[in-house]
Parts: C-alpha cells; structure tokens; sequence
C-alpha cells in the first residue's frame, strides 16, 4: 500500500536528512442520540452525572445491547473512506483498572472491527494530493472524566461521557510530515463532518487523536515510535510532530536510542513530555465481551446505506470542476467545509444562470465573502449576507445590471444594512448605464470643454484613458465601461 | 387441614384457586419454617413484610378470579437475583449492603405471574463453590443426615440456599444459576428438581454476573411438575439480554406424562469414571432401566472430550469472572475501604471484600487472559469448548433425544471435608460442566439413596431449547424413584 506514499518535507540534522513517519489513532465521537450500550443521551454539557444509566455505571447484572444507530454510523464513516465493511465483527473488553471506567473494562473491538482497510486522499500545499491508507475503523466506548479540581483531597468523576460510542480510526504509517498531517485529520473531519456521522468539534473533544512519530534515514527501516496522546487541535497536531520529529533526531545524532513511550504535548512550551513508558504500558488481556454475540448484519444493509450516502467533498470538488468550470483550487477551497459547500450550493441555486454565473459565484463566495468573514472573525454559518443576497449580487453582475466595482459597494451595503439587493440598486441608482443616449451626451460635453485633451489624445491614443476617468466620475461610475471606450474612440476618431 | 408448606405448587396452586386456603395463610406457614428453620442458614434475608403485601394483593385478584399462573405461590430467591428495594449481595462482602434500584428480568416475571417473595436465599460468594461453604454468611446446612449421624452436611453449590430451602420446606420452590453445576448439583444433594435451562433460555439482566457466556437462571422445586411450572414463568426473550434467544415459551407442564416411547437415550460411556462409587453407577442403571421400561430406547454414545471439560471450564469461567468482578472497585456502590491512593483504594477493597475463593479465581483469570498466557490457556480452552459442542452435536444427530448421567460422583460430604484442597471440591462438577460449556438445557431429579440414607440424582442432558422432553423423562425418572423428604430434625 505505500506506493502511494508523498515523500514529505525532510528534516535537516547534523548527520543530514531524516524523514518523519507517521500514524494516527484518531477517535471520532459517534453522532447518536444515546450511547453505544445504553439508552442514556450523549448530549454534551449536562450536570455531571446526569446522563448515566445503570448499565453506564456498571451496576450488578447489567448488560450492553448494542445501539443500532451507531452501528449504521461506523458503517457509513467506512463506507466514506473507501473502506471494507466486515459483514462479521467481534466485540471484546479491553481490561484496566481506573475509575473513568466503572465496568473495570472498555468495550472496543481488538481482533475482528467491523470496519477493514480504505483510503484518504489529503490536499496539499500547491494543489498536490496524498493518499493516506486507512487500516481500520472500529467502535468502542468513551470513559468517564475525572473531576481534580472540586475538592483538595478528592477526585470526582462524571460518567456523563461513559459509554458513548467512539470510531477509533487508524492510519496506516503513511503520513511523512506535519502538513501532510494536518491535511489528513482537516480532511477525515471534513469526511466525517459531510456524513454527519461526527460533529468533528475539536474543542468539546469530539474528535481527538493519538499521533505515533518515528524518525528514519530516508529509505531506512523503520525507527522506534513514541505515541503522543489525545491532540484536540489540528495546529497542536503540526506543532507536536514539529518538535517531536527534532526531539528524536537529536536523541540519535547524540548517539542515544528512541524509548517506545507515550508523550503528552503541551502547548503552552509548544514540547511533548514523557507520560508513561512500554515497561508501564498496561496488559489490557483482551478478549471477546461474553455478553455481546458478534457483530452480524448483510451486505444488502451495507448496500443500502452506500445508495443513501450523501455526496462527500472528494466528489463535489469533481462535479464543481467538471459541471462549473472552477478551478481545482477553488473547488478545493469550496467543498473543504461543508458549511462552505452548502453555501456555495445554494448560491447556486438562486442564480438566475448557473451556467453563466456559477464560476464568478465561486469567485464572490470565495474572495469577497470568505475574505470578509475571515477579516472580522465569522464563520460561515452566521454569515451576515445569506446565500439568496450573494446570488442576487452576482445575478446582477452576470446579467450587467451592476459593474464589478458598483457589486462591491452594493456588498458592503447588503453586509452592513441587509436588505435585497435588487431594490437596493434601484432605490440608490446604482445601476448601470446602459443607454447610449445618456453616455454619448457626457462624453460629448467632455469633449467641448476640453479641446487641449481632445488633440493630445488624438496625438497619442493611449491619453484617451483621461477622458475615460472623466466619464466615470461624471456618471457616478454607473456608466457601462465597454460603451464609455466606444463611444471615446469614435468621437475622438482614434 | 394438611401442613400448608408441604404441598406441591401443584396442589397449592389447585388450593388457591378452590379458596381452600389464601396465599397469606400459604405465606405465613412459610415465614414460621424459615424462622424455626434458622439454624439452616438457608436464607440470608428474610422479607417477611414484602412477602405479606405481595400474598395479600394476589389474594385480592385471586378472589376477582385474576391472577397469574404462579398467582400466591411463595418462592426464595437466590442473593444473586437483584431484587428492586430488597438488599442483593451476591453473598459477598464486596457489596455490602447494596440495595438495588432495579428488579431482574426473571424475578419480575415470576411476580408478574403472581408469585410472593419471602426472602433472599443464601450461596456461594458470586455463585463460585460447590458446598455453599464461600459464602460471605457463611455455609448452608443440608436438612438431609447420614442415617445415624449428626455430621453437619453441605447442600452443593452455588444455590445451596435454594436447595436447601426447598427440601426442608420453608419455600415452595427457588429461584438458582448454575454456571458449572450450580442448579444441579445442589439438587442432587437434597433431592429437589433442578433445572438448568438452555443458555439464552433465560434472561441474564440483574442477575450478578459470574461467567457470562455460562450462567443461567434455572428453578429448583419439589417435582419434575413444580419445576416446569417455575420455568414457564421464568424463560422468555429479554431485548435487554442480547444473548437471550427469541423462541417462544412452551408449556413445559403440558410434556410432563407425555409418552417417551421411541425416544433414544444416550447412555455416554466417558461418563463411567474410574473409581465411581458402586451406588452411582447402580443408580444410573437402575435409571436407565425405568426410561426404557417407559419405551425409550437405550443406546451408548461417546462424548470422547468430556475429561477436558473440567479443566476447560476452570479456565473460561475464572477469566470471565475476573473482568466480570472487575467492576467492585469500591468507588460507585457496596464496601469501599480507603487508601491513600487510588491504586490503594482498589487493593484494600478487593481485599479485603473478596473471600479467598473469589480471589483465588480472579487471579487464575487474569492469569489465563494475561500476554503470553492467552493463547495457551483462554484460546485452546475455547478450543476444547468447541469440541465439547461438536461431541453433543455429533450425538443428536445420530437421534439421540436425550442423555442420561449420575448427576455427582457423590452424595452431600460434610461441612468443612472439602476445603483444603479445591480441585478436589472443583472435581463435583464432573458431570455437569460439560452442559454449561455446550450451553444445553440438564435436569437433574432425585433418583435415590446412598448406603447412608443421603439422597443421590440422575442428571437429564437435552438438547438446545428441548426442555420439553427432559420434563418428561424427568417425570419417569421421579414416579420411578418416589419422592424424598428430609427428616426434619431442625
């Protein structure tokens, strides 16, 4: 499978290059109603320990039934990652002692997941793209959080996260560079986020993930990995594998060797820290949950679900640049966040002409609208021009009743004040001037005052452009451009 | 009047319904033999109030002619069962007073058919023993004696409480699980019925676990009759137990006197152990012969794996129950014993909440499912498991409706004569075991007597969800036999 592999950026050191090889466990949190075992809700931000049932607690006797509904997810999740769906899954527990989680075990799934290997494929810098292989996805429990800071003497626990449904979704160690990386997790979120299977929100933990780096000679074996646990931010990811990388290859360019640990990053000293080293590591003794029977469901369920899967960001970008004419750049920009793309779709749907807008609508969502969002820290969704405004704008350019320039101003209008954008243009005459008659009387009361313009213009054509400008100004810029040069060129006989 | 705790289900349920007697009188002839009956140590809380409401509210649908079918029946219910409101502890230290805010499925249907509890019934600490002697309340005496001897008797275990309870007539049945044997071997050893249904017969939710993939509730009873009965309300499909099976619920009382005529008993000649007592092995003749005297067939099959089932199930039930138990940490619910740390909390806990029993078996499973260990131990155990399965299978499909067994190498021993060594005590579920690895449905009936007067059984083996024909062997077997009551002398 690494055939595929992007060389990434190598790292320069005292004996020369290295490159970085990374992994990543990424768990996604389920978007499901209750949880994975229980009837208990999911929803986030509840008092503590007001979203746990008797089977959350582990209380005695009480048994898992497996929630459908995230089944049907983690099916969908694989099926959008190009993956193998096992029609036949196994359910083990995975035993440790702490007091996040109350069974004494997590429910995950070790030998047989319900889903196999699939592929990402991540945009880079400069329009190129890399495929990062997927080795697995499979389900399993989230723990309780351990409350530290509500007594001097003792620890509390909520159990609230306890039991809800987790998609751990391993990489292959396909990944060479922080950038390739970050692309990766921005695009599995973007995935995961397309599919509604994840909410992909970072802060609240929803999306998290453990990153394995090693570091090798290029073309070398592979060199012993350390595990940096439970990144919650995409930059913190980057800047994890930055110093991590640098870390490892001064350890043995110092002549020392790598311990296979797992590592915290702290972002406040932007390092990693040791945590917990192998010889610590815990013998989970895995083994099939007796009270769960496998896993079952047909390939005519898995068929279903695939038919029913909505359009993921790899196939929009194709369908914009194949139906619209956008550039891939665009595209890519446009179906990166889904917000962004259902944006950008129901401009599309307003447009009076898709065919002869949808381009420049690319443009306006893109550069004005983003630009702007971007400027005073919006995001897409509290977007104050709504998608009907923005196509109404851009109809209005496209069918030239507005100049570029005059669209800008009416933005800023519509941004500010609001209001619909074609009464905007007739009640502030903005629009453009089109009738001959109109224009022709401009230029020519130009040209008669101007008589010492008029013969330096005919002396050197490229001097018309001040009659142009004058035109303009006079018109409030609202006279159509292409009809002002016309009209000058044959008045002035140049 | 006749003595009202000395009547069958049966009869009582025929009582009830002709108003000869109430469910409160049937009740409170109970309540006084388990308080004359103390020394016994049968039951570890008695609910004399409850047991009184429940009487005198199925009384009063009894007498507007409703009522289900267990409507005023008196029953014990094994401390395993969580019993909403009514303290459940496993009989271990480790859960102390813990009153459970939830009914088990099957206790709830045994109430929904009217039924009355008197109280919670004693057994092994987390159903793990053969005598009732790990019990956090300490043993269960047996209301049977050698014939001459006051030597103090166990009842087997797990269920040793419902075992006992039943043959000395302070309950009219029990509720039990038998994991390895639990049901049955205790039967056999106070010459009640004990049913051991098939595994996903009956649900497992808010019953404490011991090992998942082997417990099963069963009833244990006065008759063959009595005991199909129990079941009827006890077995059913429960969505909250996933391996529960979704298969309807016969009327099993319905196959009791139905003819066995033609049926083929599997006689299984690994079952012959070298140095088996001479009364054993003339019980399971003589048992044999009464099923063919009915019209059955005899025929001698081979389960060639059955002398690795005892070691097998030594190993998946410990490392079921050691991540099963892992969950009395001492921080959510029962005894807590504090420490400095976390870690401490978790040690000074189990330590000193588990017995020595429980402790034993949760370190050879942690042992079994450790790296290293796993392959050796857990994986080639499930192995034989498979084997064990495969050798049953093999024998009903060559027509065998059902197999006959001694149901112990032994009858009761004495109280504290198996405690040294606990593969000796491990060896009374010799017979038993390989129905739980194969997760067939076992009968056990009492069958007769030993030299000394103790009562032995025979066990039925059937197969998956053909509990039906072991109720009707079962019967033969006890109109064959005669029932047995202990003297009382308590």
């Amino acid at each position: 499978m690494n055939v595929s592999v992007k060389p990434g950026k190598l790292i320069k050191g005292q004996t020369g290059d290295w490159e970085v090889v990374i992994g990543m466990e990424v768990h996604a949190q389920v978007t499901s109603k209750s949880k994975l075992f229980s009837g208990a809700s999911t929803e986030f931000g509840g008092e503590p320990n007001s979203h746990v049932s008797l089977v959350d607690a582990a209380m005695p006797g009480m048994l898992p039934v497996i929630n459908e509904e995230c089944v049907r997810q983690a099916v969908r999740t694989g099926l959008g990652l190009n993956a193998k769906i096992n029609l036949r899954s196994v359910f083990d527990r995975k035993n440790y002692f702490y007091p996040d989680s109350p069974q004494g075990y997590q429910i995950s799934q070790y030998k047989s997941p319900i889903v196999g290997e699939g592929e990402v494929v991540v945009e880079l810098d400069g329009g190129k793209t890399a495929t990062i292989g997927i080795e697995r996805l499979h389900l399993e429990q989230d723990a309780g959080k351990l409350l530290h800071d509500q007594s001097p003497t003792m620890s509390y626990v909520d159990f609230n996260r306890c039991g809800v449904a987790l998609m751990e979704i391993v990489s292959k160690p396909d990944i060479r560079d922080a950038e390739q990386a970050k692309a990766y997790v921005t695009k599995l979120r973007s995935i995961l986020r397309y599919l509604g299977t994840c909410d992909g929100d970072m802060e609240k933990g929803s999306l998290r993930a453990d990153v394995n780096v090693s570091v090798r000679k290029p073309g070398g074996p592979l060199g012993t990995r350390c595990e940096i646990k439970n990144m919650n931010s995409i930059n913190f990811i980057g800047q994890a594998i930055e110093y991590e990388a640098r870390r490892q290859i001064e350890i043995i360019e110092d002549g020392g060797t790598i311990d296979q640990e797992t590592r915290l990053f702290d972002p406040n000293k932007g390092e990693t820290r040791s945590m917990r080293s192998k010889e610590e590591a815990h013998d989970y003794r895995y083994f099939p949950d007796p009270d769960l029977l496998p896993l079952e469901f047909t390939q005519d369920y898995v068929d279903d679900l695939k038919a029913h899967l909505p359009e993921l960001p790899d196939q929009k970008k194709a369908r914009f640049i194949e139906s619209l004419g956008l550039s891939s750049y665009d595209a890519g920009v446009l179906v990166a966040e889904r917000e962004s793309a259902v944006f950008y779709e129901t401009v599309l749907e307003d447009l009076a002409d898709k065919g002869r807008d949808g381009k420049l609508a690319a443009n306006w969502v893109i550069n004005e609208l983003f630009g702007r969002l971007n400027k005073e820290g919006h995001g897409i969704v509290d977007s104050p021009v709504s998608p009907a405004q923005l196509a109404a704008i851009v109809s209005l350019i496209g069918e030239g009743t507005i100049s570029g320039k005059i669209a800008k101003d009416l933005f800023e209008i519509v941004w500010t004040e609001g209001g619909d954008p074609r009464e905007l243009v007739e009640t502030r005459g903005m629009k453009q001037v089109t009738d001959l008659g109109a224009i022709e009387k401009v230029v020519d009361d130009i040209i008669a005052a101007n008589p010492d313009k008029v013969a330096q213009a005919k002396a050197k054509p490229q001097l018309a452009g001040w009659f142009v400008g004058q035109v303009m100004k006079q018109s409030g810029g609202k006279a159509n451009p292409q009809a002002v040069n016309d009209l000058l060129k044959a008045k002035l006989g140049i | 009047m006749t003595d009202l705790t000395s009547l069958t289900i049966a009869e009582a349920r025929e009582g009830l319904a002709s108003k000869s007697f109430t469910s409160l009188e049937l009740t409170d002839a109970h309540l006084g033999a388990m308080e004359a009956a103390r020394s016994l140590n049968a039951f570890v809380l008695e609910t004399p109030d409850q047991a009184r409401a429940m009487a005198r509210a199925i009384d009063a649908k009894i007498a507007k002619g409703e009522g289900g079918p267990l409507a005023g029946i008196p029953l014990g219910i094994k401390d395993l069962f969580a019993t909403k409101d009514v303290r459940t502890t496993a009989c271990s230290k480790i859960l102390g007073n813990f009153v459970p805010p939830y009914e088990s499925t099957v206790t709830s249907q045994l109430w929904r058919d009217g039924a009355v509890m008197l109280g919670k019934l004693n057994n092994d600490e987390f159903a793990m023993g053969s005598s009732n002697e790990t019990s956090c309340f300490g043993p269960v005496v047996n209301p049977w004696r050698r014939e001459g001897s006051n030597t103090t008797l166990v009842p087997g275990g797990s269920s040793g409480g419902s075992a006992s309870a039943v043959a000395a007539l302070l309950c009219m049945g029990a509720t039990a699980t038998d994991t390895g044997g639990s049901i049955r071997q205790p039967a056999a050893f106070t010459a009640t019925v004990g049913v051991k249904p098939t595994y996903g017969r009956c649900s497992r939710w808010g019953i404490v676990a011991f090992a998942s993939s082997l417990d099963q509730a069963g009833p244990i009873a006065r008759t063959v009759r009595d005991s199909a009965i129990l079941m009827r309300s006890m077995a059913g499909h429960d969505p909250k137990d996933t391996t529960s099976v979704d298969i309807a619920v016969p009327d099993y009382e319905a196959a009791i006197g139905r003819s066995v005529k033609g049926m083929k008993i599997g006689i299984p000649k690994e079952y012959r152990l070298d140095g088996m007592p001479a009364e054993i092995e003339k019980l399971w003749t003589e048992g044999a012969a009464w099923l063919k005297a009915a019209g059955a067939e005899l025929v001698e099959v081979s389960l060639p794996h059955t002398k690795y089932a005892l070691p097998a199930y030594y190993i998946v039930a410990p490392a079921e129950a050691s991540s099963n138990l892992a969950r009395y940490d001492g921080v959510r619910y029962g005894l807590r014993v504090p420490g400095r740390s976390i870690g401490e909390l978790y040690e000074n806990t189990r330590a000193e909440g588990f017995g020595d029993e429980v402790r034993r078996r949760v370190m050879i499973g942690t042992y079994v499912l450790s790296a290293g260990y796993y392959d050796a131990y857990y994986l080639r155990a499930q192995k034989v498991r498979t084997l064990i399965k495969k050798d049953f299978e093999n024998c009903f499909a060559k027509g065998v409706n059902a197999i006959l067994t001694p149901a112990t190498p032994s009858a009761a021993f004495g109280v504290g004569e198996k405690g040294a060594d606990p593969v000796e005590m491990y060896l009374n579920d010799i017979f038993t075991v390989t129905v739980n690895m194969a997760g067939l449905p076992g009968i056990a009936v009492p069958a007769g007597k030993d030299a000394q007067g103790l009562p032995l059984g025979l066990q039925l083996i059937g197969r998956p969800f053909d509990e039906e024909t072991l109720f009707s062997l079962g019967e033969i077997v006890e109109q064959a036999a005669g029932r047995f009551t202990p003297p009382r002398w308590w």
